[in-house]
């Protein structure tokens, strides 16, 4: 049994500025607040979801400054100055994302849990590689678990919104 | 037109895909609950000292033992005789008696203060002897609670037909070792969660992602020594169950003590990812022992006697019902009359165990898939010969036990895989590979997914039980705006509930399902459930829907009643559509029409130009569905226990390298049979998700416990959950015996009956059966696989007569 000589409560909040979804927002923080902590209690971002604590399952996973990064394991801190995209980031204008509405055409989600992470994922996936294989789209969510579809509809629709993409 | 049977988009989809659904966690609470966890398997508590973590500033309050027996009374424990008298409460008291249990709860203003303050709990533990393994555990040397003086919670014999006749005349008899079912759970991705709200009213109002809050409701009231009508459940979104998710009443339980003790603020529970691994709920561990098979000259099976030993851990909680379930699948998909199973369940020092994806069924169905197989290749049948010979094949089929298998047709489905697997080719690929030395091996697994529980079977349990049959409600309703709203007792998870429903409402009332509100959720202020609602045990397709297609005539009814009235025209010609204002009740053949809006409106808003006839229309109906259940014979436990009878049928071909020993998935069918569908595209999704949660159990996931009980697993990255990376392409198919026992035609689905399991076991023996290797456990990891290859167990495992 250890106690610190500084609680962790008593040291003292940060101040950090950072982007999310595109609007600016300045907080301060406890040093040990995770990004994702910040994001769903801090802004009320309740779409990045939590399903461990070893850095294992994704459904954290947004974009810092362009890079997926699971949210559980980045500290709020550490994106002062940042950019943050987020699932409620997605939708432009009324308009779904194509991998939004292509993740609903292919019944690639059942409860919906693993869903904002594997979005952003596959956001990012299709952002560094407009035309993957299957094994490119397997490998891009690796770092995603999904308990609910078996991933065999999600690949479907993460072809299906490529597909759309290079259209567009 | 028909809108069931179509791959309608669902309606969940809109908000979950924008990050807009209302997951437990979801909503802010003002504290925050952190458990403190027995750090042992079985251990005496000497002292708890919370003065430190009571002194921490943001601290409202701690819980420990004594609390929990000041404030609440023991949950309602199911068995019969000694394990009975289990307390089971929020937190352990004198003892520990398995790693995780909780000992004391903070509540604080932040989840990470509550943890800090959990730190500073001093817990004097006296260290005792766990004992882990089931058969150890019933020689009651080491008790697992020591007031009911046995760790034995159930025994009983099914036995039916001539067993020892039929082993009299049997041509051949195949005796077989010890098998194990391994533990494993399906490990939902949101964990358990709860906000518990303890009211000046003294109500205590719930949101949380239980999965049976029917049942919940009325374990929770007792507990804490409340009317049921003071519970109050709201479950919204819920982030996949599987069936974990019914157990977590008891963390429910604690975080409304806390609320209690801190003075009625609101409390939240998050369970972590670690917390739901070491102490949350774990798939039925089975072992199955004596095991002798009698089959005539032709491998035809006759009788099968065996001693099985269920591994409950250490609370009883849903148990010992899987004790009797199993026994839904007596004889699996096989034609034998003769089986005598003597099955008893043991406490141990591990997690409780909570029903999972298959619950106890599959354990049944993956013995006798075992059975199958290891009898096949003794006697030097194929393996799909074997099956052929053996698989029951007039519907609907009484089992030995009285159940009544509905439809099916297990060849056709046998031939569907094949032709989709491409056997031929696989056979010979097989054959070449082996000629060269390598292990490839094809496999086969037939299962059931068993669903619309009979209650009744409980007595078979435990005689004293009050329960039996099933039901699920709907409420159907005419807004006044007229717009149909649709209320389901049942609280999905996943499977699309509102889409289902709305396809059902929108045929019956010829309208489109757009048209259709159907509220999500559950919540006990809604008036609509019964005890039995919920979302488990493969049903909502015939319960849920039966309920909604039920109200449906109601709510027509009244509608047709009303608009003859106002439209001066008999009932015969009235039909319901949708007009140029929206969907109406129309007189064929003319322009006389009423749309909704303006029934809704007569009986709610203007109502004194209706004539007395029509006093008892309210355009707002409850009805409930009963399937047609009796109560099992106790004594012979005999009778029908569940209502409809999916099945699938899986093939895989394997190929087991002999460095790594990782069995490699070489190709993979899956075809399943559930009666008429409802939404294919939800179906199919069904069978990929139930498919990749065996594959994932065959091969990955298994918790494993060191000599001293402690898990080894305990986190995503050692349980390691099957991802992307593992999953083989699947191909489906899919054929149709609608049930004769469900309006519809269609039948639960859900769960899947553990298929891969099956097929798994099958395809690595038949890969090794060479190397002289008998699959005897469940688990088929590469570390397994290369103790088998390490020392091969055939001598061992098998003899035949
Ligand atoms: S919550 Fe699991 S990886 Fe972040
Ligand atoms: S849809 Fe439930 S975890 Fe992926």
């Amino acid at each position: 049994m250890s106690t610190t000589e500084l609680a962790a409560h008593e040291v003292p909040k940060v101040a950090i500025e950072l982007s999310v979804n595109g609007k600016r927002y300045r907080r301060e923080v406890e040093p040990r607040e995770l990004l994702v902590q910040f994001l769903r209690e801090e802004l009320r971002l309740t779409g990045t979801h939590i399903g461990c604590d070893t850095t294992y399952c994704g459904a954290c996973t947004v974009l810092l400054n362009g890079e997926p990064v699971k949210s559980c394991t980045v500290l709020a801190v550490q994106a002062d100055g940042g950019e943050v995209l987020t699932v409620e980031g997605l939708e432009q204008d009324g308009q779904l994302h194509p991998l939004q509405a292509a993740f609903s055409e292919h019944h690639g989600l059942q409860c919906g849990y693993c869903t904002p992470g594997m979005l952003m994922s596959a956001y990012a996936l299709l952002e560094r590689n407009p035309k993957p294989s299957r094994k490119e789209i397997r490998k891009g969510i690796q770092g995603n678990v999904c308990r609910c579809t078996g991933y065999h509809n999600i690949f479907e629709a993460i072809e299906a919104a490529a597909a759309a993409m290079r259209k567009e | 037109m028909s809108w069931v049977g179509k791959s309608l988009r669902r309606k969940e989809d809109d908000r979950l895909i924008r990050g807009k659904g209302l997951f437990t966690d979801d909503e802010p609470a003002d504290l925050h609950l952190y458990i403190l966890r027995s750090p042992y398997a079985h251990a005496r508590i000497r002292g708890i000292d919370t003065s430190a973590a009571e002194a921490l500033p943001g601290v409202a309050c701690v819980l420990t033992g004594q609390d929990v027996l000041e404030h609440c009374d023991p949950f309602m424990e199911l068995a019969p005789g000694e394990a009975a008298e289990i307390k089971d409460y929020p937190l352990a008291r004198d003892k520990v008696v398995y790693q995780g249990e909780p000992v004391a709860a903070v509540a604080a203003e932040t989840a990470a203060l509550a943890m800090d303050a959990g730190q500073l709990i001093d817990v004097d533990y006296e260290m005792l002897e766990p004992v882990l393994d089931a058969a150890e555990a019933l020689k009651d040397e080491v008790l697992v609670h020591d007031n009911i003086g046995t760790n034995r919670t159930w025994q009983g014999v099914f036995e039916y037909g001539d067993v020892d006749q039929a082993f009299a005349e049997a041509a051949h008899v195949v005796r077989i070792g010890p098998m194990h079912f391994h533990r494993y759970s399906s490990t939902p991705l949101e964990n358990n969660a709860c906000i518990a709200e303890w009211t000046r009213q003294g109500t205590v109002e719930f949101l949380c992602n239980n999965s049976f809050p029917g049942f919940a409701q009325q374990l929770l009231a007792p507990g804490l020594r409340l009317p049921v009508e003071k519970v109050h459940i709201r479950a919204y979104d819920v982030g996949g169950s599987f069936g974990n998710k019914i157990w977590n009443y008891v963390y429910m339980a604690l975080a409304a003590l806390a609320s209690k003790k801190a003075g009625g603020l609101r409390v939240k529970w998050s369970e972590t990812r670690s917390e739901h691994l070491l102490a949350s709920g774990h798939g039925n561990e089975r072992s199955y022992y004596d095991t002798e098979v009698a089959l005539d000259k032709d491998g035809v099976i006759t009788a099968i006697k065996s001693r099985h030993i269920d591994d409950c851990g250490a609370y009883t909680r849903y148990e010992p019902l899987g004790c009797v379930i199993w026994s839904q699948v007596l004889p699996a998909t096989y034609k034998l009359r003769n089986i005598r199973i003597d099955f008893s369940q043991a406490l141990t020092n591990k997690c409780p165990v909570v029903p999972n994806r298959g619950y106890s069924r599959m354990q049944q169905l993956w013995f006798m898939e075992r059975v199958v197989d290891i009898c096949a290749h003794e006697l030097g049948i194929p393996a799909d010969e074997m099956r052929l010979r053996n698989y029951i094949r007039d519907f609907p089929y009484e089992t030995p036990n009285g159940c009544v298998y509905d439809s099916g047709d297990y060849p056709a489905m046998l031939a569907k895989a094949k032709e989709l697997i491409d056997w031929d080719k696989w056979v010979a690929y097989r054959d070449q590979a082996r000629a060269e030395g390598r292990y490839v091996g094809i496999g086969i697994g037939t299962t059931l997914d068993s669903g619309t529980n009979n209650f009744g079977q409980a007595q078979i349990m435990n005689p004293q039980l009050p329960f039996s049959g099933n039901s699920e409600a709907c409420i159907i309703r005419l807004d006044f705006d007229g717009n149909v709203v649709v209320t389901l007792g049942t609280g999905p998870s996943g499977q699309g509930h509102e889409t289902a429903a709305s396809q059902v409402v929108a045929d019956e009332l010829n309208i489109d399902p757009a048209m259709v509100q159907v509220r999500t959720g559950f919540d006990t202020a809604w008036n609509t459930y019964v005890g039995h609602s919920g979302t488990y045990a493969s049903q909502f397709a015939v319960t849920g829907l039966s309920a909604v297609h039920g109200a449906c005539q109601k709510l027509k009814a009244e509608m047709r009643k009303l608009a003859a009235f106002v439209l001066e025209a008999a009932e015969e010609d009235l039909e319901f559509g949708v007009g140029e204002q929206g969907p109406e009740v129309r007189v064929k053949g003319t322009d006389q029409f009423m749309n909704y809006w303006a029934l809704a409106n007569l009986v709610n808003n203007n109502n004194a130009v209706l004539d007395e006839s029509l006093a008892d229309v309210t355009l707002n109906v409850r009805h409930v569905y009963r399937p047609p259940f009796k109560v099992p014979d106790v004594e012979r436990k005999f009778g029908n226990l569940t209502l409809t009878y999916a099945s699938q049928l899986h093939i895989a071909v394997v190929e087991i390298d002999p460095d790594t020993c990782h069995a490699k998935i070489l190709a993979y069918a899956a075809v399943d049979d559930c009666g008429t569908v409802i939404n294919p595209q939800i179906a199919h999704g069904q069978v990929h998700g139930a498919t990749a949660h065996g594959i994932g159990a065959a091969i990955m996931e298994s918790f494993d416990y060191d000599e001293g009980g402690n898990l080894l697993t305990s986190t995503f990255s050692d349980y390691c959950p099957i991802t992307s990376m593992n999953i083989p392409d699947v191909v489906y198919g899919n054929i149709q015996n609608p049930s004769p026992f469900s309006y519809s035609g269609a039948k639960g689905m859900g769960e899947g009956g553990g298929a891969p399991l099956h097929t798994m076991s099958a395809a690595v023996q038949d890969a090794l059966h060479g190397a002289g290797i008998i699959i005897t456990d469940s688990f088929v990891s590469p570390p397994a696989l290369h103790r088998m290859l390490q020392a091969p167990n055939r001598e061992q495992a098998v003899s035949v007569d």
